[in-house]
Order: C-alpha cells, then sequence, then structure tokens
C-alpha cells in the first residue's frame, strides 16, 4: 500500500498538516459515534442494567442480551413490518418525485426567464379569497369555484394589460422557500381536514403528497445553485446541435449535476424518513412510520430506552447503506474535463 | 467575451443575483439590465425560448405548492384568529379577532412568549445603543445607496423598527436584573448559536473530508450518521447523554463535580444542551451540501493557483470561498427557516423546562396544540411566520450584497 502520507497532487496538504487532518476527522468521528455506539449497547441491555448507571463493555461490566431485538423484530414482528414498509415506501416515493419536480422547477428558474404579472397573481390571489369566502357563506364550492374562475377569465385580459408590475425567477423560488417557513404545529389540522374531505386519510399517499409538498422548495433551492455553478456552455453546444430542451436536459445537465442531485435526494429522503407530526397526525393505523413507534416507546411506563435503541437503530440501516452507495457519486471529476472535451 | 474555461462561469455565475424582492424593496436599477455575461447567452439561444418547456418544467411544482400549502396556510390564519369551544355534543369555531394576539403579547401568557421585561443594566444600555448604530448605519447605507422607490424605504424603514424592538426585548430579558427570556428569544438563541456552530463546523468538516486522504469514504458515511437519525431519536439519545447518573458521560459530569446535577435547575445549561444536541444533529446537513459544492469545483484552476505560488490561505479566500458563497447564503438560509421550527430537541430533553425556560416558539404552539388551544397555537404559529419572514427577507437581500462584491 502506497504511503499515505506522500504527497501526489501540487495542492495535497504537508505531512504534518494531514496528520492534523486525521486526528481532526477522528475526533469528530468519534463526537458522531459514541452516541450511536451507547444507542447500540443499550439495545443488549435488560431494564435493570439501565437503571443501575453506565455499563459501558458488553460481557465486561454486564451480561448483553438480545431480548429487546427479539421483542422487537419476532414477538412485535408484525408491529415493526407495516410502518417499516410504509417508512420506506413513503420515504423513497416522496424523495424521487420532490427531486424530480423540484429539479426541473430549478432548472427552469436558472436557465429560463419568467416575468409573472403581479396583477394577475392578485387577480388571481382575490378570485380565490372570493370563492373561499363565498364556500364559507353556505354557496356550494362547484358554484364557487365556477364563477371564480369566470371572474378571472373575464378580467385577466384587462389586468394583464394595465399592470406593468412584474415578479422575476427569484421572487418565485423566495416564494417557494417561504412555504416551509410556517411551522408543521400549524398546518396538521387544515391538511387534516382537507385529506379527510378527499378520503386519503391513513393513506400512503397523503403522507407521500404532504412530504413532496413540503420538499420540493429545498430541492429547488439546493439544485439552483449546484445548476447555476454548471457551465452553460455544454448546454449551448447542444443546442447548436440541435437538441431539444428535454434532450439537453436529459443527457447533458442530469448527468453533470449528479453530485448535488444525489446529496438533494439523500436529504430528501432522510427528511421524509424521519418526520414525525405530520405523520402522527394524518396516519392512525394503516399508513404509520417508523418515528411514530420510537415515539410510542415513551408511552406509559417511561422511556423504553432498549426498545427505542432497537427500533433507532433499524431505521437508520437502510439509510446508511443508501449513503453508502450513493457516496461514490457525490465525487471529484465528473465536471472537469466535459467542458474542453 | 464569454469565456471558454469551466471556472470563469462558476465563478460569474456566483456574481449572479440570487433573490430579489419584488415589491422594490432592494435593488438599485443598476443591476437590473442584463450583465454582459446574461447577454452573451441571451443572444445564443432559441433553446431557451422553447414555451412548452418553460412551462412544463415549473408548473407542476407551483401547483403541487398551490394545492397543498397555500390551503393549509389560509385555513390556520382563520384558526389564528378564532377560538375552539366546546358546545353541548359539538365543536364550534368562534371568530375572536385579534384576541388570541392580545393575550399572547398583553395578556396573561406575555411572560411565556415576551419573557420578564426588566430595566437593562449599563451594560444591556451599552449593546442597545450598538445595536442601534448598528440597525441605522444599515439603514442610511441602503437607503442612500442608488434608487430607492418611497416603498422600498418604507419597508426598509419597517424592517429597521422592528430589528430595533427585538434588539430592546433581547436587552431587556438578557442584559437586566431579573429579567429572563420567553420563547421568542430563546428560539433566537438557539437558531443563531446554531447556525454559527452547524456552518462552521459543517464547512471545516467538508474541507477536511474533501482533501484526497485515504479512508476519507469512512469519514464522509460516518459524518452523515447524525442526520439519519429521527429528530425524536436523536431527542432520547441526547436525554441519555445527559443523564448525569445513568448516562455514559456520567465519569465526567463527576470529574466536573456535576455528580447529582439535574439540568431542570439551570436554564443556561439545559438550553446549551439543547443547542449541542442539535449542532450535534444539524452539522451533516451543512456537511453535505458543502461536500457536494466543493466536489463540483474545478480542481484544475486551484492547482495552477498554487503552481502560480498562492497559499493554501488565498486560494481558499479567493477561489473556493467565492465558489462556495452562494450554495453557503442558500444552506443558511433553509438552516434558518427549518431552525426557527425547533421542536422535538427542547421538547423531548428538557420538556421545555426548567419552566419555561427552554421552550421554542415551537414548542409552545405544539403544547397549546396539545391542550385543544388551537387558536393560540396557529396564532404563535404565524408570529413565527411573520419574524422568519423578516429576517430571511433581510437576510437575502444583505447575502445578495455580499455576493455581489465577492
Amino acid at each position: 500500500m502506497a504511503n499515505p502520507l506522500r504527497r501526489r497532487s501540487p495542492l495535497d496538504i504537508s505531512p504534518t498538516a494531514k496528520v492534523i487532518s486525521y486526528v481532526l476527522l477522528i475526533g469528530w468521528s468519534f463526537v458522531v459515534l459514541f452516541p450511536l455506539y451507547w444507542l447500540a449497547v443499550t439495545s443488549l441491555k435488560l431494564p435493570v442494567d439501565v437503571d443501575r448507571g453506565p455499563f459501558y463493555f458488553p460481557f465486561i461490566d454486564f451480561q448483553p442480551t438480545l431480548a429487546a431485538w427479539h421483542n422487537i423484530l419476532f414477538e412485535l414482528g408484525n408491529d415493526t413490518l407495516r410502518p417499516y414498509v410504509n417508512t420506506v415506501v413513503v420515504g423513497l416515493s416522496s424523495a424521487l418525485l420532490a427531486l424530480t419536480l423540484g429539479s426541473t422547477a430549478a432548472y427552469a428558474l436558472v436557465r429560463f426567464t419568467y416575468r409573472p404579472q403581479v396583477g394577475l397573481i392578485a387577480l388571481g390571489a382575490v378570485c380565490v379569497a372570493g370563492a373561499y369566502g363565498a364556500m364559507l357563506g353556505g354557496v356550494p364550492w362547484q358554484l364557487a369555484a365556477g364563477s371564480a374562475a369566470a371572474v378571472f377569465a373575464l378580467l385577466a385580459q384587462a389586468v394583464a394589460r394595465r399592470s406593468r408590475r412584474r415578479l422575476a425567477n427569484d421572487d418565485i423560488a423566495f416564494w417557494l422557500i417561504s412555504q416551509r417557513i410556517l411551522p408543521p404545529i400549524a398546518i396538521v389540522i387544515p391538511l387534516y381536514v382537507l385529506f379527510q374531505q378527499v378520503g386519503l386519510l391513513d393513506t400512503q399517499l397523503a403522507l407521500i403528497l404532504t412530504y413532496v409538498a413540503a420538499n420540493v422548495p429545498i430541492v429547488v433551492w439546493l439544485m439552483r445553485d449546484y445548476f447555476a455553478a454548471l457551465p452553460v456552455e455544454l448546454e449551448e453546444a447542444a443546442a447548436v446541435d440541435g437538441a431539444s430542451v428535454y434532450r439537453i436536459v436529459r443527457s447533458v445537465v442530469l448527468p453533470i449535476a449528479v453530485p448535488g442531485l444525489v446529496a438533494t435526494f439523500l436529504i430528501t429522503l432522510i427528511f421524509a424518513w424521519n418526520e414525525y407530526l405530520i405523520a402522527v397526525v394524518l396516519s392512525s393505523a394503516k399508513a404509520q412510520t417508523m418515528p411514530l413507534l420510537v415515539a410510542a416507546q415513551d408511552a406509559t411506563r417511561g422511556p423504553q430506552w432498549w426498545a427505542m435503541s432497537v427500533l433507532v437503530l433499524i431505521m437508520i440501516v437502510p439509510v446508511i447503506i443508501m449513503a453508502i452507495v450513493l457516496e461514490r457519486y457525490i465525487s471529484r471529476g465528473i465536471l472537469v474535463g466535459a467542458v474542453k472535451g | 467575451m464569454h469565456s471558454s474555461r469551466p471556472t470563469r462561469t462558476v465563478l460569474a455565475s456566483s456574481g449572479r443575483p440570487l433573490d430579489l424582492d419584488p415589491r422594490g424593496v432592494t435593488t438599485p436599477d443598476v443591476t437590473r439590465g442584463p450583465r454582459p455575461h446574461r447577454r452573451a447567452i441571451l443572444s445564443l439561444g432559441g433553446w431557451r425560448s422553447d414555451s412548452a418547456a418553460r412551462w412544463v418544467f415549473i408548473w407542476p411544482t407551483v401547483v403541487v405548492i398551490l394545492f397543498l400549502s397555500i390551503f393549509p396556510l389560509v385555513a390556520s390564519l382563520t384558526l389564528a384568529f378564532s377560538e375552539l369551544v366546546f358546545a353541548k355534543g359539538r365543536i364550534e369555531l368562534d371568530f375572536v379577532g385579534l384576541q388570541n394576539f392580545q393575550i399572547l403579547f398583553f395578556g396573561t401568557e406575555r411572560t411565556h412568549l415576551l419573557g420578564l421585561l426588566k430595566t437593562p443594566t449599563p451594560l444591556g444600555w451599552v449593546v442597545f445603543g450598538l445595536g442601534v448604530a448598528v440597525i441605522v448605519r444599515a439603514l442610511i447605507r441602503s437607503v442612500t445607496r442608488g434608487h430607492v422607490r418611497p416603498f422600498g424605504a418604507f419597508v426598509r424603514i419597517a424592517g429597521a423598527v422592528i430589528a430595533t424592538g427585538l434588539l430592546w426585548l433581547v436587552v431587556q430579558t438578557l442584559f437586566s436584573e431579573g429579567g429572563r427570556p420567553g420563547s421568542l428569544v430563546v428560539t433566537m438563541i438557539y437558531v443563531f448559536a446554531g447556525i454559527v456552530l452547524q456552518f462552521l463546523l459543517g464547512l471545516g468538516l467538508a474541507l477536511l473530508a474533501v482533501q484526497p486522504l485515504p479512508g476519507r469514504r469512512f469519514f464522509r458515511v460516518v459524518f452523515m450518521l447524525p442526520l439519519t437519525i429521527t429528530p425524536i431519536g436523536v431527542g432520547y439519545m441526547f436525554r441519555m447523554m445527559t443523564d448525569t447518573g445513568k448516562g455514559p458521560l456520567e465519569p465526567a459530569f463527576d470529574v466536573l463535580g456535576m455528580g447529582q446535577y439535574t439540568w431542570v435547575t439551570d436554564p443556561w445549561a439545559a438550553r446549551i444542551a439543547v443547542i449541542i444536541g442539535d449542532t450535534w444533529q444539524w452539522t451533516p446537513f451543512v456537511f453535505i451540501v458543502l461536500l457536494a459544492a466543493l466536489e463540483g469545483l474545478d480542481q484544475e484552476i486551484r492547482e495552477a493557483a498554487f503552481v502560480d505560488g498562492a497559499s493554501h490561505w488565498q486560494i481558499f479566500r479567493n477561489i473556493t470561498w467565492p465558489a462556495l458563497l452562494p450554495v453557503s447564503v442558500t444552506i443558511v438560509l433553509i438552516r434558518l427557516i427549518e431552525g426557527f421550527k425547533i421542536v422535538d430537541m427542547p421538547n423531548i430533553l428538557t420538556g421545555g423546562g426548567p419552566g419555561t425556560a427552554t421552550q421554542s416558539l415551537t414548542l409552545q404552539a405544539y403544547l397549546d396544540w396539545r391542550t385543544l388551544n388551537l387558536g393560540r397555537s396557529a396564532a404563535i404559529a404565524y408570529i413565527l411566520l411573520f419574524l422568519v419572514t423578516i429576517i430571511a427577507t433581510a437576510y437575502v437581500a444583505w447575502a445578495r450584497g455580499r455576493i455581489r462584491a465577492s
């Protein structure tokens, strides 16, 4: 094996700096891993071992047992499996959808110019508000929506001609991210009512839709920066060669944006995977996800540390595997050479 | 005009306006016109005006957001002005006007939200004076520089007034005899301490992990781990960590003479515990995004600069940092927005205690929600929305100026 301290590129740092780097890297790894180690150790303990004070090493200061694992995986196997499957399905599909929607929108916001008219947006808002008010006042929703649409269609031309103020791409982006400011606690009740009306309560679909809407703004913002950093020459070259926009995006842009896409995918996956509050309100039995199960371990008898540890550990395994698999795509050299090629 | 080197684009794109406020709040007219760089691109291309693609790309996202975010937003605004009433056999939502807000700002919940306000100490006055000076200076600079429309000037003055009000609140609660912060100030402490720690740690770790060192893949995956754990789980994990009797750090607490210590008695220790837990959990978020951005940079430019005799610090300062700036601005914005919603960590770690010392705005809203005080819960959420919108808008305007300057 080559000497790890040897310098290869002129940018490589000196051996001393390398040693310092390793010390720092290992130091932070310890900070990260110690609580996880404690979780793993706790999952091997009996309640009595947890209660009697800190024991660190299985077989040395306490006798490890798989009781908690056995309990969660076999005795309560079905109660664990269903939320687990839900978490996987909801997490993956919402992350993929959010990534698809968000990255196309981000690309559009970077490369195209949008100039929506303030007047039209205001008119739309007024029409929607009017319809909402009429519905509260007892008008059937079909009628309210229909008349609002009619009013909008009638006035749109006139307003569009008079209104000069326009928004720009950055305003659209800010509008998108501003949807995340309100804490979930404020929107869960309306969401509950919404999904109750359409009969989607306690389904995976309701959670998927909600998470897509919640995570799309983050995808847009992160991908906007990654796309903006890409050299536009490649796309222009492809356009000169006669490729359509869809072709350019698929064959030129997406391949070189892979590091950003992967990082963003991981982040949205993790957000959906771990979300608690929306899941607890929108699902009762069928669509339960894993965070609910973790929280349920602190119910009437105080925190069941051992069970909680098992659940957290089995919950992070797929994400870690995915992070290990995808990490290689977040690496250097994809962009280099493409432009000169 | 248009460079063929990739980094040129990277640098130039970092100078693009990041975000802007339509209401004419900021942009001086000088920057409105297309910059040479943009013009060069625009002249090239029919493909950018493909009308179908323009709409196909953006409409799905807009529709999803409109349907799933706007309705709850409007509905919870209705809630904020209502009260849940349990009548015989049914539940009613009564319109109560500003009553929820009145209770929070002037009524029984005032101490809970704003804290205990007392006259500032001399140090408090100094802090307040310095803060006001900074705000006034920023206001004058932003109004005098370039063309500002009356509405823009109004928005800036309103922003300065709100900033002064917040500063006055902080001074009265933190720099005074016998004052204590309410959930509003506590939330701001969490957010600003958290962002600074998370950004610096995340940037440092990303710079370390991007080096071509053997074993770096191991470190990268390990550093992502805290993010993968459900926030609830992290909360319980830190409850174990901070247990001075049975937790794994018990020997350390013993050495520090905190063997019999309980967090529930010391507000600041409890708050710091919350900040540490939050930082442990969210540093990986900054790390992973900055790592991806660093990996996207062109290595050769830096190598060339190094061969030309630039030091590591100069390379970082003049090449790496400007390229990281846009994504750094974004990530701080996202952490700002998310950080203000902090709820699980204080809820599980300290239960909001001692008293209400570690309660964040969202936790306060959550506790009201749990006791079915939906109106007040929504009112708190809207106060949060108002505050964060102002801070985020101001931050974005400021960051855009910084990006342009660099």
